[in-house]
């Protein structure tokens, strides 16, 4: 029972004088300090990477870097919003008296038609003429709006820039649209991802919750000692299961089995992932819910019973209620795995950045988000400042959650 | 008195039938995976790279890749979890400098673990300049592994009979040789299981790795640390989701996610295995 870990550290330490034992410990006590400072540190470094990363995005325009927008000089509007612009290049503003300017007609002018009005070979062989052509055009044509990169923005322009304001946290947080890759000017919504990460959650919650605290209870009070060190390890396990493979698992099983209970087009959809994060968050909250019940004072159990009470109702009015606390703690808890959950709902929920109105809809979430479009972000881009901004959000969100939780601890009765 | 009888008799076999269904679905997920995965798996593809578009072959690179992810994070993560928990319970008195510390561990723990990706992309990939690589990806894991880590060693720690510290100081021996040869020893069984729960948490996570070393598709083996590599989630989420040809793929995915089962489950029922073995043990002494 006392063996030494390694017969070195013994002969070391019996060769050492004692002045040297003292500046030892002195060494060991440092490594140790620094080694609990760590987790402190990462915790620290990962709020500033992912501020420092994130938080350019509202003191950057929605408009792709490297690109101008320019209009003819007469015309007065100088400002447009980034949903304004995407409107315009959609063609499905055509006047420019709807956005503040002229009755007048919107002509666009980008690569995608440069051919229409200037011929090719006027352009010269490596286009050194284009920025000259496009100073031209927009001087003629009053309506025309143009969207060309920088390097073939005219010396002497002879046109205003369109200037686009910065992104505002508000339009970021309560904007219905969410096209981050959008051309010219990116639309960065994140209601629809907000709300879908909430559907998801909490409608795992719902399923996770009746089946979770039934199975504490049965765990904590009815089920005898040799069951009960059956059930638990493989509860247990169940945590145990990357979350890949009940992505995988829901993929192939339950999403053709509601879309065909459901006669639904596509079967990935939110209720999917509800059903997959419910399962996933059973462990968490059995676990943390059946230990709660378990604190309850042998003595306030056996005077209700003592007082003729049923074990039933001595769970109902004395164990549930002396562990209220706990048990929510295991609700947010559940809460908090669902909302941070990234493969599982990446791969069953269909991940359509829509705002969602029933269950049977393809949805996104923020984890789902970041995982699925960070890969095509370049770094230090928009889209790349939209993404951590996103991790942001998330961040909070789950790093309050934690703090509820931890509070509640405090509060909850000790045994 | 009757109607008590049978309120409490429908609650608790109520009770009753919903936990056996929670483990039901534990069993139908384990064996829907395991009797669709063991026809694959073969000799072959354990050891054969990735072929025909991933739609036949192995997925030996992606073992290999999930292997050197497990070792490197643990490299990482267990000294300096494992000193770090020695440090908040045996020298640090209860003060506000020890719950900050726990606050945070615990912070870490609930921090999501795609969060933990785009940190590691933003610091190991783009700020140090790793690029994807196994480095990147083994610190970005054990970062993730810490706060288990540092949580049951401390458990581990707590539950050495402070009588035994009492004694050792009262023998003369110090601080650090109380700890190296008391508590440690004592210890040691129930910090090795946290480590191979760890071990066993890492090599399923997907998220940290997508951006800071997993590759697509990389059919040969990493030749250095800075080489990225593919792993097994990974690579399960690619077969599953968009391979070129997915219904020739889907084989590859069940054995892909057998595989990676049957690490997980590996390392959780050593684990289990060691922490009876060894309280066994303890009990005789």
């Amino acid at each position: 029972m006392f063996e030494t870990p390694s017969n070195q550290l013994k002969i070391c330490t019996l060769k050492v004088s004692k002045a040297n034992r003292k500046r030892i410990e002195k060494i060991v006590q440092g490594v140790l300090f620094s080694s609990s400072t760590v987790t402190s540190i990462t915790v620290i470094f990962i709020i500033i990477f992912l501020f420092k990363e994130g938080i350019g995005l509202f003191s950057s325009k929605p408009i792709e870097p490297g690109y101008f927008i320019a209009v003819n000089e007469n015309n007065p509007a100088k400002t447009l919003s980034a949903e304004q612009i995407d409107l315009i290049f959609n063609q499905d503003i055509t006047n420019w008296s709807k956005v503040g300017g002229k009755n007048d007609s919107i002509l666009l002018f980008t690569f995608n038609n440069l051919s229409t009005y200037i011929s090719e070979d006027s352009l010269g062989a490596n286009l050194e003429f284009m920025p000259e052509k496009i100073n031209q055009f927009i001087k003629s044509h009053t309506g025309a709006i143009a969207y060309f990169p920088d390097k073939y923005k005219p010396a002497h322009l002879q046109a205003s820039i369109i200037s686009m304001g910065n992104v505002k946290v508000s339009e970021f947080l309560t904007h219905k649209k969410w096209y981050p890759t959008n051309e010219p000017a990116a639309i960065l919504g994140i209601l629809p991802i907000i709300l879908g990460t909430l559907w998801v959650s909490l409608g795992a919650i719902l399923i996770a919750l009746p089946l979770g605290l039934a199975t504490a209870i049965y765990l904590a009070e009815v089920a005898d000692k040799r069951l009960r060190n059956i059930l638990k390890p493989l509860i247990e396990l169940l945590a145990g299961i990357p979350s890949v493979v009940y992505g995988f698992f829901g993929l192939v099983v339950i999403v053709p089995i509601v879309q065909k209970t459901f006669g639904l087009a596509v079967g990935e959809t939110a209720l999917v992932g509800s059903i997959i994060l419910g399962i996933m968050a059973l462990p968490t909250i059995i676990t943390i819910a059946e230990d709660a019940l378990l604190t309850t004072p042998k003595s306030l159990k056996e005077a209700s019973l003592a007082l003729g009470a049923s074990r039933w109702q001595t769970m109902r009015r004395v164990i549930i209620p002396y562990a209220k606390s706990g048990i929510a703690a295991a609700i947010i808890l559940g809460i908090g795995r669902a909302v941070g959950e990234t493969m599982a709902v990446l791969m069953v929920t269909g991940n359509a950045s829509v705002i969602p109105h029933s269950f049977l809809q393809p949805v996104r979430t923020i984890p789902a988000t970041i995982a699925a479009e960070l890969g095509e972000a370049p770094a230090g881009g928009l889209h790349y400042k939209a993404l951590f901004a996103l991790g942001i959000i998330l961040f909070i969100i789950t790093f309050g959650i934690n703090l509820v939780v931890e509070i509640m601890k405090n509060k909850s009765p000790k045994a | 008195m009757k109607v008590k009888k049978v309120s409490e008799f429908i609650a608790f076999s109520l009770f009753r039938v919903i936990s056996f269904v929670v483990v039901a679905i534990l069993f139908i997920i384990l064996f829907f995976i395991i009797i669709r995965g063991i026809s694959v798996i073969n000799w072959e593809f354990l050891t054969s790279m990735p072929k025909e578009g991933m739609t036949a072959g192995g997925i030996f690179p992606a073992i290999v890749g999930t292997f050197y992810l497990v070792i490197g994070s643990m490299l990482f993560a267990f000294p300096i979890g494992v000193l770090s928990a020695i440090y908040i319970n045996e020298y640090l008195k209860e003060s506000w400098f020890k719950s900050f510390l726990r606050t945070m561990t615990n912070n870490l723990a609930g921090i999501p673990s795609i969060v933990f990706g785009l940190f590691g992309m933003a610091l190991f990939v783009n700020k140090l300049h790793f690029g994807d690589s196994i480095i990147a990806g083994s610190l970005t894991l054990g970062l993730l592994a810490l706060p288990v880590i540092i949580r049951t060693t401390e458990e581990a720690l707590k539950s050495v009979d402070d009588s035994l510290r009492i004694g050792s100081y009262a023998l003369g021996a110090t601080k650090l040789q109380t700890i190296q040869k008391v508590v440690l020893p004592i210890a040691f069984p129930n910090i090795l299981t946290g480590l191979i729960l760890s071990m066993g948490r890492v090599s399923g996570e997907t998220a940290p790795i997508l951006f800071t070393v997993a590759a697509y598709f990389l059919p040969r083996l990493p030749t250095s640390i800075f080489d990225s590599t593919m792993a097994l989630p990974y690579h399960l989420y690619v077969l599953a989701t968009s391979g070129t040809n997915m219904e020739a793929s889907r084989p590859m995915a069940y054995g892909t996610a057998f595989v990676l089962i049957a690490i997980v489950l590996m390392f959780n029922l050593l684990a289990n295995g060691l922490r009876r073995y060894f309280s066994k043990k303890v009990k005789m002494n």
